[in-house]
């Protein structure tokens, strides 16, 4: 070492860089990144409370398995929460009492795993709201949106199997749930079930099954999805909002170094710690109070999480019918909810593919709209999302009945009904409140903003001042591109022959017409006539 | 005997016969009939029961019937028991304000003694389960572990895992059982008010009661904890759901919103 001191040695970070440098090329992979650009938008964030509350997740998961043992061995309950002691109960239930009342910080540790997995999936479903509704699905990101998607569908399973691993009164009546669901399948129901349960319900295996799934195949698929995801986003880059400088072609904001860094570094300790102040004042699944799980016993409330409530309100509402077809039964009021719950979801999956197919526009985007400006979508997305919460009322039909003094059966009803009308009405308001909004927006545009102050003219009529907007309110309010609705091409081609149009090809453009036709957009104002209503010619 | 033999026609012989058979019957019941009960009836009982006779005309028999028989607005009383008087009344269930699918808890407008009084006389009206002693409600020493797994059983499916209640059809409902004196717990399994099944002696033993309400004690009640926090109600996933979007989506937007708002200002002008 004495031998090269003399040398003038670079600084020590320099030669660490070096170092990694040569073996990774962390050169190449900085200059192409560390310029990345991230525009400022709060709602742009909500993707990144999901990927922070998945890591929390994931390191407190990984905590919770060195006390959690998934095991269904009966045990006796002899630890330190009386209401229970001498209690016949699986090791499942008997080492999550163990983590919750002895375990150092186990409590604590249980809690913000569940309540990051609860605002995990409360965040995925705002992030997917939000990529809808502004069109950041539309190409090229239709296939990161079906990532997201699977992400958020994942999150549900891996959520439900993480959920059911304590073994508790309440999470084994999911698990029988779930387990009529799969009977109700017809020929295969059965065994399906065997299968999955290793013999009759409950078995002896599910939670080894179950802990497997939630630990390592679902997380593990959810991990390089989410990898993938990312990835996307950084080959796609961040869409951006329309504004003066903003364009198709660009994307203005913050750099990833050292601004974004700092912000998504800073963001996530704060993500962390609004998680575990809730996860400190609240309490989530209480299994002390809940009790083991026995199949002969079961408790009214007895409700999934909140993403899977939806499932619960298909089957509380769908009547109990059932078809008996050579000594089978056929048991519609489990399966017909069973096929609605994946096409539900299905809908709103493959919609971008659907909106491209009507829209006929193979041309990338990267301005995010706002939602008055795609009103048919919007009125879409409003629809899709009042049929969701509609179902999440039938999932709460108890607490709804004892909370507002109501009768369960009118809920039932009221969700019954409202499953097929509520979308409806929720889809033909919010195209009108979308319509109208762009009305207004026109409004503002040729004739200002409304200023409040009142001017007597000298004949004695009183107007209202209007100020016009700035150049760049003026380019926000303005900058949407919109279609021109489709037409059929002529019936007959310029050689006199009948023309053939395809089926799918009539649909597409009736579709489109519904899209963009005169009572689906209000024309945007064009520059002449700005320039003449400002000249002061039409002057209000 | 001829001037009986002669009259054996007359009109009124048979009038004549059945008042003598009458008098015979109830003459013989007067001289063997056990005269016990009515030897007693001289005592606070009796006063009793005539006080809560006065206590029901004026607040019961308009919907029970003057003599305890039922109408069409309110079922008969006949062989329901003082534990149900003490039940209802005690709870302020009973007067009913109004007819409805059920009649909720409220304050209680009588007092114990006033209570007692019609427990009495309602009593009195057919044999039925019987007010319990403090030495059969009370939660000391019983097993309160064994009361969960009983709980759980029996209870659970209408009052929800810790008795925090739940909805039935049509507007009925199990309520809520915080707070529930231990004497009135006792009473509604022993005598099944409204929409509950009852649980007798014969099918649910006075010592599982016990555990039972020491049970619901011990998780349902202003001494029992939650070690986790604040408990939501106790209903579980629904109220979690909604706490955790409203408070912990909600709080992380805001944070969102907050840090989007502060960017980098050297960058700025």
């Amino acid at each position: 070492m004495s031998t090269v001191t003399e040398t003038k040695k670079a600084p020590a970070g320099e030669r660490v860089a070096d170092w990694a440098d040569g073996r990774l090329g962390i050169y190449t992979l900085a200059k192409a990144n560390m310029r990345k650009i991230f525009p400022d938008h709060w709602s742009f964030m909500l993707g990144e409370v999901c990927l922070y509350s998945f890591l929390i997740i994931i390191l407190t998961g990984v905590y919770l398995t060195m006390f959690f043992h998934p095991s269904m061995n009966e045990v006796e309950y002899v630890g330190p929460y009386v209401p229970l002691q001498g209690q016949l109960m699986s090791e499942a239930f008997n080492s999550t009492m163990h983590i919750s009342f002895e375990v150092r910080g186990g409590l604590l540790i249980r809690q913000i795993h569940h309540w990051a997995a609860l605002i995990f999936l409360a965040g995925m479903f705002v992030h997917m709201m939000r990529v809808f509704f502004t069109g950041a699905f539309r190409k090229p990101r239709e296939i990161n949106w079906l990532f997201g998607f699977l992400l958020f569908f994942l999150g549900m399973f891996t959520g439900f199997t993480g959920y059911s691993l304590p073994d508790d009164l309440l999470s084994g009546t999911g698990v029988r749930f779930m387990q009529g669901a799969i009977l109700s399948v017809p020929v295969l129901g059965t065994y399906l079930s065997m299968f999955l349960f290793g013999g009759e319900f409950p078995g002896g295996d599910f939670v080894a099954r179950f802990y497997s799934a939630h630990v390592l195949l679902l997380p593990g698929i959810m991990l390089g999805l989410v990898v993938a995801h990312l990835i996307l986003v950084f080959v796609h880059k961040h869409t951006h909002f329309a504004g003066p400088g903003r364009t198709n072609n660009n994307v203005v904001g913050m750099p990833l170094l050292p601004v974004y860094m700092a912000k998504a570094g800073g963001f996530f300790f704060l993500v962390f710690g609004v998680i575990a102040v809730i996860a400190a004042i609240a309490s989530i699944n209480p299994i002390w109070a809940i009790g083991p799980y026995r199949p002969d016993q079961v408790s009214t409330g007895a409700q999934p999480d909140w993403y899977m409530g939806f499932a619960e309100g298909l089957i509380r509402v769908m009547p109990g019918w059932e078809i008996n077809l050579w000594g089978h039964t056929l048991v519609l009021g489990v399966m017909i909810p069973l096929a609605i719950f994946p096409a539900v979801l299905a809908a709103i999956a493959v919609y971008p593919f659907i909106e491209s197919w009507i829209t006929g526009d193979k041309r990338e985007h990267h301005i995010a709209q706002r939602p008055r400006n795609a009103p048919t979508r919007t009125a879409f997305g409003v629809a899709w999302i009042t049929a969701y919460m509609i179902m999440l009322v039938g999932g709460g039909n108890d607490l709804w009945a004892t909370h507002f003094h109501l009768s369960l059966n009118s809920i039932t009803w009221f969700v019954r009904i409202f499953f097929f009308a509520g979308p409806v009405i929720a889809f033909i308001a919010t195209k009108r409140i979308c319509l109208g909004l762009q009305r207004r927006d026109k409004d503002k545009v040729l004739h200002g903003r409304e200023s409040g102050i009142i001017k007597r003219l000298p004949h004695g009529e009183f107007v209202e001042v209007h100020q016009p907007l700035s150049q760049g309110e003026l380019h926000r309010l303005t900058a949407h591109e919109q279609y021109d609705a489709a037409e059929l091409p002529p019936a007959v081609d310029e050689n006199g022959v009948e023309r053939k149009i395809g089926r799918m090809e009539k649909l597409r453009v009736k579709l489109n017409k519904g899209y963009y036709g005169d009572d689906s957009q209000i024309a945007k104002p064009t520059v002449e006539e700005y320039k003449e209503i400002q000249s002061g010619h039409g002057h209000h | 005997m001829k001037k009986l033999s002669a009259r054996r026609r007359h009109p009124l012989a048979a009038v004549v016969v059945l008042l003598l058979a009458l008098a015979a019957t109830g003459g013989l019941y007067a001289a063997f009939a056990p005269a016990g009960t009515a030897k007693a009836d001289e005592t606070a009982q009796s006063l009793a029961i005539e006080e809560g006779k006065k206590l029901y005309s004026v607040g019961c028999a308009s919907c029970h019937g003057t003599g305890g028989q039922g109408t069409s607005d309110g079922p008969s009383l006949v062989g329901v028991g003082s534990a149900a008087v003490d039940f209802q009344v005690g709870t302020g269930r009973m007067p009913a304000q109004q007819p409805g699918a059920q009649v909720p808890k409220k304050p209680t407008i009588y007092t114990q003694a006033e209570i007692d009084q019609l427990a009495a006389y309602v009593a009195s009206l057919g044999a039925g389960p019987i007010k319990p002693t403090e030495g059969q409600y009370s939660p000391d020493g019983a097993d309160i572990a064994k009361g969960g797994e009983l709980f759980r059983t029996n209870c659970a499916q209408c009052h929800n895992f810790t008795g925090e209640g739940g909805a039935l059809t049509y507007g009925k409902y199990a309520p809520s059982l915080e707070d529930v004196d231990p004497k009135h717990l006792y009473e509604a399994m022993q005598t099944g008010p409204q929409n509950m099944p009852s649980f007798p002696d014969t099918t649910m033993p006075e010592k599982e009661k016990k555990d039972i309400i020491a049970y619901v004690q011990a998780v349902n009640s202003d001494k029992s904890e939650s070690p986790g926090g604040f408990k939501l109600g106790g209903l579980g996933p629904v109220s979690e759901g909604l706490f955790g979007w409203v408070f912990g989506l909600g709080a992380l937007i805001a944070v969102a919103i907050w840090v989007a708002a502060h960017t980098a200002k050297a960058k700025k002008s």
